[in-house]
């Protein structure tokens, strides 16, 4: 079986993320980047697929410009076999993504794909629930335990309430939750390895896929800020706060 | 140009996330229906109808939505979905995993997790763990919203008189099915709703050690929560968790005990009406978004506090 994982390029987590001045979005120059946490959890999964027998060939799939193909060099480097890397420079909402993957899903075959459940940039947890929907196959989101067995996989959700169970039928997307795997880091030996490792490049345009954005954002503002209060010295002190001043208990 | 909100259900009535929805679907104008899927779900049609703000009541019976897959509740939207200008539901575990399907079907764009309504076409929603806001317009023909929670007060459950429409079911989609489920049994309130929640990060040390927490909560009529990194421990299930990737909660009183307070926990909880931080490290970031900060060791302030309620109660 061959594992499709999508990942995408994202401001690194622990960069203090700041709204421009004009209003228009992020700053993005001269920021750390990094591959979005929740796929690299997706290529972890892939690959262990692949080392449990599983799976064959893992692929990694990155959309957007030039600097994507260091996203997939990172996949190439955790192990991945090869990649794919559809350039464009228009901005990409879920939507488009789903239809571009989609697109390249129909032309690779997979039978399991794999994607992070959100990205920690736009925060918008849609994009593989949208491809499964395109493609009328199943969808297990949020996983935190993936088995496949045979034409079908059985997938731990981490849902509200808990962890629920559901059998899928395969070929199938699934999203990781957090718990899902601890991701590998990649060896020096296997970054130089990605290097010679072969990356694809396709368009929208080769694809037949428009993938232009449907929300038009208006602006991004900084949220209000919650001001630092104050230290208590001791624990009779802070019940007397709480009843007497914030009146919450 | 009504909105159709996707509800969600126990069983005996809507949850939380789908009445905060209803009250968010009530800003756009032009009436609200909701609709109720579900495996001998006619109370949960019933007391729906009485959800003030709630018009009509599409009312889905089958074995096959018992358990809510997204495969076969999406299918079942889509063959109702020609008459609404608008598809809104909670953004929790369910709305999640449903609506960004349901828009796919519709070939439409989805608005995630909004926190406020500008116009019907107009959202705010947080981006990057809520370090920033943005307002985004929706250029589709319909409209598919998840809703904020703690950002849109639940409509009350009394006052409606909506009429119940039976709808058929839309069949099986013959892709997925329900095995089971692991779920946390509590008496506490529900995370998301309570007004009080006590978290825990990794300064609990172990999960024996949340027993103390869970005094604490009960003392208070609160739920108990947790950090990222207290999960990742294993010290408490995964629906413990608070932040950018786990629960959003906006208590009264949120009290963070042992929790550094890095941007996607803070991403959960910023919006409490206090906060409160315990913690043995001054430097620690959950106190620059504190109320009340205590610098100690939370062995012996955790107990301190029950004890103190106890004795002033």
């Amino acid at each position: 079986m061959k594992v499709l994982v999508a990942v995408k390029r994202v401001i690194d987590a622990n960069v203090k993320v700041r709204v421009k001045a004009d209003n228009s979005g992020v700053e993005l120059t001269n920021v750390k980047m990094a591959m979005n946490p929740f796929c690299e959890i997706a290529v972890e999964e892939a690959l262990r697929l692949r080392e449990a027998g599983k799976a064959n060939e893992v692929v990694a799939v990155s959309l957007g410009g030039a600097a994507s193909q260091e996203t997939i060099r990172t996949a190439l480097a955790m192990g991945a076999d090869r990649g794919i890397h559809v350039q464009t420079d228009i901005e990409l909402q879920p939507l488009g993504v789903a239809k571009l993957l989609k697109a390249v899903i129909e032309k690779e075959q997979p039978g399991l794909v794999i994607l992070g459940k959100q990205a920690i940039d736009d925060d918008s947890n849609q994009t593989g629930q949208m491809l499964a929907g395109l493609l009328g196959w199943p969808q297990a989101t949020f996983a935190s335990k993936v088995k496949t067995e045979g034409q079908g996989a059985e997938v731990t959700r981490e849902v509200d309430g808990g962890l629920e169970t559901i059998r899928i039928k395969l070929p199938a997307v699934v999203t990781t939750d957090l718990r899902l795997n601890e991701p590998r880091y990649a060896s020096l030996p296997n970054i130089m390895k990605a290097k010679k490792k072969p990356i694809e490049a396709l368009t929208p345009g080769a694809l037949g896929v428009d993938p232009s954005p449907r929300l038009k954002i208006l602006k991004v503002v900084e949220p209000p800020k919650r001001q630092a209060g104050i230290k208590v010295k001791t624990v009779q002190e802070l019940v007397d706060k709480l009843r007497n001043e914030a009146k919450v208990i | 140009m009504a909105v159709l909100v996707v509800g969600e259900h126990d069983g005996t009535a809507l949850k939380a996330a789908s009445l905060s929805a209803i009250a968010a679907a009530g800003k756009i104008g032009g009436g609200v229906a909701v609709l109720v899927a579900g495996s001998g779900c006619e109370k949960v049609a019933q007391s729906a109808a009485k959800v003030a703000g709630v018009d009509r009541v599409l009312h889905a019976d089958d074995a096959i939505y018992a358990h809510p897959l997204a495969e076969n509740i999406a299918k079942l939207v889509v063959s109702v979905a020609s008459e609404f200008s608008h598809l809104f539901a909670g953004a929790d575990s369910f709305g999640k995993n449903v609506m960004p399907r349901i828009a796919a079907l519709l070939d439409v764009a989805q608005v995630s997790d909004i926190v406020a309504i500008e116009g019907p076409k107009q959202f705010v929603r947080p981006i990057y763990a809520g370090n920033a806001l943005q307002t985004v317009e929706a250029t589709d023909r319909k409209i598919v919203v998840t809703v904020r929670g703690t950002a849109f007060e639940p409509a009350g459950g009394e006052g409606g008189t909506a009429k119940i429409e039976t709808v058929a079911s839309a069949g099986d989609a013959g892709l997925s099915s329900y095995s089971g489920a692991a779920l946390s049994r509590s008496e506490r309130p529900e995370l998301t709703s309570a007004r009080v929640v006590v978290s825990g990060g990794r300064g609990m040390q172990s999960g024996e050690n949340f027993q103390l927490l869970e005094k604490l909560a009960d003392k208070l009529g609160g739920a108990v929560g947790a950090s990222r990194a207290a999960v990742d421990a294993g010290y408490v299930p995964n629906d413990y968790q608070v932040g950018q990737t786990g629960k959003i909660v906006a208590p009264d009183l949120y009290l963070a005990v042992g929790i550094s307070g890095a941007i996607q926990h803070l991403a959960g909880m910023k919006d409490s009406k206090v906060i409160v931080a315990i913690n043995k490290d001054e430097e620690a970031p959950i106190f620059q978004v504190a109320d009340y900060g205590i610098v100690g060791d939370l062995f012996q302030l955790v107990p301190e506090l029950t004890q103190a309620l106890d004795e002033s109660a």
